[in-house]
């Protein structure tokens, strides 16, 4: 089985890709790889705590929390969750939070790498 | 593998999204990756410049008095002053009418390195032979 990294670069509402990040996360972890999710810029609203998960619209708390139950690591970049208002104290348990760095040193282990978003 | 090497190709305009810049921001922070590697091992960034991505090396960007925001030219000086090699496509500055006495260096801030502009087979080159590519 391989590492794959997956980073992402959209925001949790108006786009898509993070919900695309989540589910093909999921099928890579069910295959039995190991993943590892940088959330950066917008991308950092899913590690908000206490999201409701109102029918048809994009939230992604509960597949993070289904993630990291199946070792998934899930990191977000503190400065830009910190931007936007997001806490330590407000924050989804079990994600991390680091620098970029973290992804660049996941992406030193991974077998493939996945640029998810940046529109 | 002791080193691994990464392209980062940023093709999105400055100031329209936050893309280009994390494109910068990602590639600097390789200066501290080694932190959270083993004894020997880094990650080589090369930061590639196409498409409307080269409007990001503009010189004399007034972002901050424009928009109130550090303007992405201080990255890319940035870049320069801790050795990044910068790529730029040469056939897109000339697409965009961009002569290169109007991109940013860094010799002010006493960076040896300068932007390399060069044919976009040369990019091509650089994204086929590294591990890992990154579209910002």
């Amino acid at each position: 089985m391989g590492t794959l990294t997956i980073g992402c670069f959209a925001s949790l509402v108006g786009s898509k890709s993070l919900d695309f990040t989540l589910k093909l996360a999921n099928a890579a972890a069910d295959k039995g790889h190991k993943v590892n999710i940088w959330l950066s810029g917008n991308a950092t609203a899913l590690g908000k705590g206490h999201q409701k998960h109102l029918k048809d619209y994009s939230t992604g708390e509960k597949p993070a929390l289904e993630l990291l139950k199946k070792g998934v690591e899930i990191c977000e970049c503190e400065a830009c969750a910190l931007a936007r208002g997001i806490t330590k104290p407000d924050a989804v348990e079990g994600i991390q939070w680091n620098a970029m760095h973290w992804y660049l040193a996941k992406i030193h282990g991974s077998d493939r790498v996945l640029h998810v978003g940046g529109e | 593998m002791s080193n691994v090497t990464c392209a980062f190709v940023i093709q999105r305009p400055p100031y329209k999204s936050e893309t280009s810049t994390l494109g910068f921001t990602h590639a600097i922070s390789w200066q501290v990756v080694e932190m959270l590697l083993e004894d020997g091992q880094n990650v080589i960034p090369t930061v590639c410049f196409v498409g409307e991505g080269i409007l990001n090396l503009l010189k004399d960007q007034k972002a901050m008095d424009n928009y109130g925001v550090t303007s992405i030219e201080s990255h890319g000086k940035n870049s320069l002053l801790v050795d990044l090699d910068m790529l730029v496509c040469k056939e897109d500055l000339d697409r965009f009418g961009i002569a290169e006495d109007r991109l940013l260096d860094a010799e002010d801030m006493g960076a040896d390195k300068k932007l390399q502009i060069v044919p976009y087979a040369e990019i091509q080159k650089a994204m086929e032979s590294c591990n890992h590519l990154l579209f910002f």
